[in-house]
């Protein structure tokens, strides 16, 4: 008997749960705004399921209604890509320690 | 083109560089190295997606234009947005994480011969549940972001929106919704597939409107959450393991900051989905109206008591953030170091409209985060400190949730303001705050209350340190 790839699938996103439960209660709660921006920043690799609907198919057809969805989806995700990790990286390189007293 | 298997290793490779992401935030040194796998990982998603598509002719030319429109979109946001709109903008990107994913979903049913699904007509079970739940999950966390940016922004009330039997019309979508998906596998007809989306919409609308205001920072995780779980619902239906990773992290994410601000409030996760405060209590907190003295002073009085202080906490609060009074405190901490007092501040897990929204404006304002506290590891530092300033907060200092056991607070953890010798109280008025409830701090003998603007208050007290 072969195991079905879909229960493959589910280990993976099951065991990726855990990982994230574990990791993200590390997350130290002064970052938590920067957290949430980043999340939503790589939730974005959605763009990835866009591209292939955009560009695979039927050579020939761009604008199937299929492909006009794929072109629609890429330019919000890549709104999401660009915004989530640059304003990541502007709130992060914020965040100062003390400086020592009289440099 | 590169193989199956290839693409699967790269794409893990890229899970993996988004679990460092976040592993990354466990401190503010390696967070920006954190935030550079996360490009990478992105970087390296795309990337590969389009070797391995293979389709270099004009859909390619127009892939690398919506990317950079997109992209530059994205990027004068970032570089524009103040601080203070940060609940907004992550409100804002949410939505498009969700209907992003709504549109895949959509793309994926009327074409799914590209992702190897089937025809249309014969879809695979298995990937019909899951590109509806997708769908499903995408379109609620569209429209309720849109909500919750509405209301963040001010567009729309704050205020809860709630109606007769609005808790069961939202249980009955989500039935007539598994309803719905039920069919969708039996006929395959597209009809159910548009149901499900418009129903869905709907559903995310209803979901959001009843909470109110200062329950954002929950609704946010939560819509974060949501936009993991759509991601993870699509990458199972593509069959793409980058996805299947990073929808996990992120919903779990989102539950996990749900919970924690939850908690912050003493409130179950059911209590606040399911509306409001404000509505039913206002009325509780009309009657005791009787009028009980109060001591107000001037940025004089306060000026002085914080110059001949020795230690001095600040407690900053949503009002902050409204004020802009961030840069205006930063000085004045800094004239009072100057007098040699000692300062450090205090963070309440909700205060704001979001997960670490205070941090985020001390940050900004140039204060370090080694001076920043959260509750727990400064709430006995209370009692040993001569003056709490406190700015733009107030439910999340009142003792009554220590003490009234009749409270809607009641239980909330709080700092313990009342605690040191004197409290400094900036508002505007003497008006209840967010949970309709009077504070109790108002009237104690230590608190001087500094009827003003939080900005404008700060920026007089350093005219007389």
């Amino acid at each position: 008997m072969e195991i079905d790839p879909f229960i493959f699938r589910l280990s993976i996103f099951i065991l990726s749960i855990f990982i994230g439960y574990y990791v993200v209660w590390s997350v130290t709660p002064s970052l938590h705004t920067p957290l949430m921006s980043v999340t939503n920043a790589i939730s974005s690799v959605i763009i990835v399921g866009a591209i292939i609907a955009a560009l695979a198919g039927e050579t020939g057809i761009i604008f199937g209604t299929a492909n006009i969805f794929g072109f629609l989806a890429i330019i919000l995700a890549a709104v999401n890509i660009f915004g989530g990790f640059l304003v990541t990286q502007r709130m992060l390189a914020m965040y100062k320690k003390k400086k020592k007293d009289k440099k | 083109m590169i193989s199956a298997n290839i693409l699967a290793i790269f794409y893990l490779i890229s899970g993996v560089l988004f679990i460092l992401a976040l592993r990354g935030l466990s401190s503010p040194e390696t967070s920006r190295q954190g935030n550079l796998f996360g490009i990478i990982g992105m970087t390296l998603a795309i990337g590969v997606t389009i070797i391995s598509v293979g389709n270099f002719s004009t859909g390619f030319l127009y892939l690398i234009i919506l990317l950079l429109i997109g992209g530059s979109i994205g990027a004068f946001i970032a570089f524009k947005i103040p601080m203070t709109a940060m609940p907004e903008l992550v409100a804002g990107f949410h939505s498009l994480v969700g209907l992003a994913a709504v549109f895949v979903a959509i793309s994926a049913f009327l074409n799914p011969e590209v992702f190897n699904l089937g025809k249309p007509g014969t879809i695979k079970i298995s990937s019909l549940i899951e590109m509806s739940l997708g769908a499903a999950i995408g379109a609620v966390t569209f429209t309720g972001s849109i909500i919750a940016f509405l209301k963040l922004r001010g567009i729309m009330s704050g205020s809860p929106i709630t109606f007769f039997g609005q808790h069961y019309l939202n249980l009955a979508l989500g039935i007539i919704l598994i309803g719905l998906i039920y069919y969708l596998c039996k006929t395959q007809t597209e009809t159910w597939f548009w149901t499900i989306i418009v129903i869905s919409f709907l559903l995310g609308v209803l979901l959001i409107i009843p909470i109110g205001g200062a329950d954002m920072p929950v609704v946010i995780s939560m819509l974060n959450s949501y936009s993991g779980w759509a991601a993870a619902g699509i990458g199972f239906t593509l069959e793409n393991t980058a996805l299947i990773i990073t929808g996990a992290l992120v919903g779990s994410s989102g539950a996990i900051l749900s919970y924690i601000m939850c908690k912050g409030m003493n409130r179950s996760f059911f209590n606040v989905i399911l509306g409001g405060w404000g509505a039913t209590n206002q009325i509780s907190s009309s009657k005791s109206k009787e009028q009980k003295p109060v001591k107000s002073g001037n940025a004089d009085d306060a000026a002085f008591l914080m110059k001949n202080a020795s230690s001095v906490i600040i407690v900053p609060g949503y009002g902050m953030a409204v004020a802009q009074a961030q840069h205006a405190l930063r000085e004045m901490v800094d004239a009072l170091k100057k007098n040699g007092v000692k300062v450090t501040y205090a963070i309440h897990p909700v205060a704001g409209r979001m997960p670490g929204h205070m941090n985020v404006l001390l940050a900004e304002a140039n204060v370090p985060y080694d001076e920043v506290f959260e509750l727990e590891e400064i709430n006995n530092d209370f009692a040993n400190c001569d003056v709490a300033y406190v700015i733009g907060a107030n439910d999340v200092t009142n003792p009554v949730a220590k003490s009234d056991p009749q409270s809607p607070i009641y239980g909330m953890p709080i700092l313990d303001v009342e605690k040191s010798k004197s409290v400094l109280f900036v508002k505007r008025s003497l008006s209840p705050g967010y949970a309709g409830i009077d504070n109790d701090l108002f009237y104690r003998d230590n608190t001087l209350m500094l009827f003003s603007d939080a900005k404008k208050m700060t920026e007089d007290i350093i005219k007389n340190l």
